[in-house]
């Protein structure tokens, strides 16, 4: 009885989505204040039974009911308790579920959080979320229903895949989701400008906000997943290039370029259009990215299960909403945007190279993801897109973005001079220069061209940010200081993820030994002694547990226990790395085959600096969200008009 | 044309080439061990439990299917292969993937042995090695011991009659 209270509770959470997406448009277009006033309500009503509906398939993993299909699908009775929960949200129908309620609750968030925005704008905002959720809620109820029952109830579940059962990956794709699905903020904006046909520089500021904040958890859920793909699949690897790592990196990206043109938009009241197209933009690829990961139309690491008719589902969604969403671009956006003349030199060029910049990022992703889909669909070949691809392309398009990071934080609107730009940053460029030849001479075994490279674009980035900060409050510009400290750390914080994927890409060794108890192997200054395999039981799974200890300089530093482990229900053997981590450097020990004898192959690598990457990805998002810490001191009233 | 239209007409033509991908299988793509030498295991007969190497089968091309009694999927490509193996004379190894005897001959009694061997795997070590990561799979070997088709999925009449019988037919004109 319980799961169908679920199922029934999501068709009444569709109930109030369609309120929420009629009641306010009709209200609007008749000039009905009541039908208005009926968004907030139906937003709230719809996170209510959303959440009770999640809560109830939670509840449902945590009592074993394996009738429903998707819990037996998905846990066991030896499942550790917190993996129940998060197993809720381990598979397709559940994830949609999640989608759902986060939808649900940004909508919530938004209906109480309105600021100064006026009302008829907030409605709107209200019926595209709406609108979205119909779309999502629908998609669940047709082809991914979470709460079927099976008419056979099995004694036993077949349990998470074991790869999920990591804290790591239990918290990731919820990250993740508020992520993609904050996006829906900013995009459900942009359609009520346009909608509208005005746009307001105060509005750009609400919509930063909100844009901000899905960034935040986008980056922090990118980050996750990458750690855990680090410590997880045993490879030693932080990024793949797969397409469902792609998936999230897109939008990313494009929500990157929105948080800079809204702040433009809010500061200058100028290149609206293209703020608008990049919110349109920042969302369809979030649900590109729904539609490639979960339609199985690409092969990837990830091998979620694919059905074609939620393939078909999701591109007719993706074609309605994109589609009207460009559709209403196409004619409207000219009434929205005005053109405010501008220097070459000027934070507005700096600004707008580097989105176009970021536009040719997410551009060249995305070919390299689908391109294997358009050879196929075109019946030429079929191939995949690998890391040399994406290495070789992204490092030219990074070195000018990083470059002109550094002018961007100290340059004027409208207009500048190259040489008082020369003359400010002389500085930051000498200490960049400085760091970039001197550390790797003291601190890298190797001379390398690309390594002075990374880490002059970190150093300055890094230090112009800092510059930045500490010229306070230069040429009367009004920053409060909260948002320009935020801002400097959210660099900084790139800064410091690139300098970590230069090092580590360049400097990481790794070496794959067979190796026999007792016997020893060095990589550099560290000794990794191997003293052998023993079995070991636990709850659900059973493990090959080694252990290595690892020597420095002769004295013993720590010991590993690299497992392999064989979960009951599955057939898979894992992989779990043995890791010793440290910010200079991570030694990673993972267990490979049993050769004959006691012997048995070992992946030893060492990564210098392998931490910055995550590092610098807390920085960014802890960064972003400060900035907008106490904006409300300096907003300076006169220009909203203008 | 307005420059306000590209992104919508993009948007267009990547909805087409989606639109194909969808009815295209992209587990298609080559598995990596195409090309290269079967690899070889030792487990013992179903029935007979005498071990059985894939060196035995060198100079003829074989099949090898792996399924599991506990296998939606296997039971509906079943009947294909049942089928098959009345026709033609190609030896199907059928690879019992991390099964129990009791219930593979149960499964084999009740829906009828295409099977000229089976193998046991419990352990699924043979498995690993031929890089199964679903059941059911099937092989196609060549007479000089080359892994050169691969199956991911059940197989079907349309599979078998596109793609099965022209590839040993193709086979069956090379030297061994």
């Amino acid at each position: 009885m319980i799961p169908e209270i679920g199922h029934f509770f999501v068709i009444v959470g569709l109930a109030f989505a369609i309120v929420l997406a009629v009641a306010p448009m009709v209200g609007i277009h008749k000039n009905n204040s009541a039908l208005i006033a009926l968004a907030k309500p139906a937003a709230i009503g719809q996170f209510i039974f959303f959440l009770i509906s999640f809560l109830i398939l939670v509840y449902s993993f945590t009592v074993n009911d394996f009738s429903v299909k998707y819990v037996a699908a998905n846990s066991n009775t030896q499942l550790p308790m917190i993996y129940k929960v998060s197993a809720t949200w381990g598979a397709h129908e559940g994830s949609l579920l999640l989608w759902a309620l986060i939808l649900a609750g940004w909508t919530f968030a938004v209906a109480l959080f309105n600021g100064k925005l006026p009302e008829d704008m907030i409605a709107r905002i209200l019926a595209v979320l709406g609108v979205v959720s119909i779309g999502f809620t629908l998609f669940i109820l047709i082809t991914s229903n979470p709460f079927e029952r099976l008419t056979n109830v099995p004694v036993e579940g077949r349990s998470l895949n074991p790869l999920l059962q990591d804290i790591g990956l239990a918290i990731h794709p919820p990250m993740l989701y508020m992520g993609y699905v904050g996006l829906a903020v900013a995009f459900a904006f942009a359609i009520a400008v346009l909608l509208k046909g005005e746009f307001q520089m105060a509005w750009a500021r609400w919509a930063k906000i909100w844009t901000v904040v899905a960034w935040a958890f986008l980056t922090l859920g990118i980050a996750l997943g990458s750690w855990w793909a680090y410590y997880e699949l045993g490879w030693g690897g932080w990024w793949f290039w797969d397409p469902v790592e792609n998936a999230s990196l897109l939008p990313w990206i494009i929500a990157t370029a929105l948080i800079h043109t809204l702040s433009i938009s809010a500061s200058r009241g100028t290149f609206q259009s293209w703020t608008l197209l990049l919110a349109i933009l920042a969302f369809a690829l979030s649900l590109l990215g729904t539609f490639l990961v979960r339609s199985g139309v690409l092969t990837s690491v990830h091998a979620f299960t694919s059905d074609p008719a939620r393939g078909v589902f999701i591109l007719i969604f993706l074609v309605v909403i994109v589609g009207v969403s460009l559709l209403l671009y196409s004619a409207r956006s000219h009434l929205v945007t005005k053109s405010k003349p501008f220097k070459l030199a000027s934070k507005e060029t700096i600004l707008l190279s580097n989105n176009v910049i970021l536009v040719a990022m997410m551009a060249t992703v995305l070919l390299g993801t689908i391109y294997p889909l358009i050879l196929d669909a075109l019946g030429l070949a079929k191939l995949s897109v690998g890391a040399p691809y994406f290495n070789t392309v992204m490092l030219p398009l990074t070195v000018p973005l990083a470059l002109l990071m550094g002018f961007g934080f100290a340059s004027r609107w409208i207009e500048d001079k190259p040489q008082r730009l020369l003359q400010k940053l002389w500085l930051p460029a000498v200490a960049a220069l400085l760091v970039a030849f001197i550390a790797p001479l003291l601190l890298l075994p190797e001379f390398s061209g690309l390594a002075v490279l990374g880490l002059l674009m970190s150093a300055w980035i890094a230090f112009s940010a800092l510059h930045w900060l500490v010229q306070k409050n230069p040429h009367g510009q009004i920053k409060p200081s909260m948002q320009t400290a935020g801002s400097v750390l959210a660099h900084i914080g790139f800064a410091v993820t690139l300098t970590g994927i230069t090092i580590t890409s360049i400097y990481s060794i790794e070496k794959d030994v067979r190796l026999e108890p007792g016997q020893k192997y060095a990589i550099n200054q560290y000794e990794f002694e191997f003293k052998g395999v023993v079995q070991k039981e636990k709850d659900n799974y059973l493990a090959s547990q080694g252990t290595v200890i690892v020597y420095e300089n002769g004295a013993e530093l720590t010991r590993l226990y690299p497992e392999k482990r064989t979960y009951l229900s599955q057939t898979m053997p894992m992989t779990e790395a043995g890791i010793d981590a440290k910010l200079s450097r991570d030694l990673f020990v993972a267990l490979g085959e049993k050769l004959n004898g006691d012997a048995w192959a070992v992946r030893l690598q060492y990564k210098p600096f392998v931490r910055w990457i995550w590092l610098g990805s807390i920085l960014m998002a802890v960064g972003g969200v400060l900035a907008l810490i106490r904006r409300k001191t300096a907003a300076p009233r006169a220009e909203a008009t203008a | 044309m307005k420059k306000q239209s590209m992104p919508l007409i993009i948007f267009g033509a990547l909805v087409i080439v989606l639109a194909i991908g969808l009815t295209l299988d992209p587990k298609d793509v080559p598995s990596p061990l195409i090309g290269k030498p079967a690899s070889e295991f030792s487990l013992p007969e179903l029935y007979t439990q005498e071990p059985f190497s894939p060196t035995q089968l060198k100079g003829e091309a074989w099949i090898l299917n792996i399924w599991a009694s506990w296998c939606v999927s296997c039971r509906q490509e079943h009947e294909v292969l049942v089928e098959f193996s009345e026709k033609y004379p190609t030896k199907i190894v059928g690879l019992n993937y991390k099964d129990t005897p009791e219930e593979a001959k149960a499964w084999l009694k009740q829906f009828g042995n295409p099977y000229q061997i089976t193998v046991e795997d419990q352990q699924g070590r043979a498995g690993i090695d031929w890089g199964v990561y679903g059941v059911p799979e099937t092989f196609v070997i060549d007479k000089k011991g080359i892994i050169r088709h691969k199956f991911t999925g059940p197989m079907t009449r349309k599979r078998v009659n596109d793609e099965l019988k022209p590839l040993l037919a193709q086979i069956d004109k090379e030297p061994s």
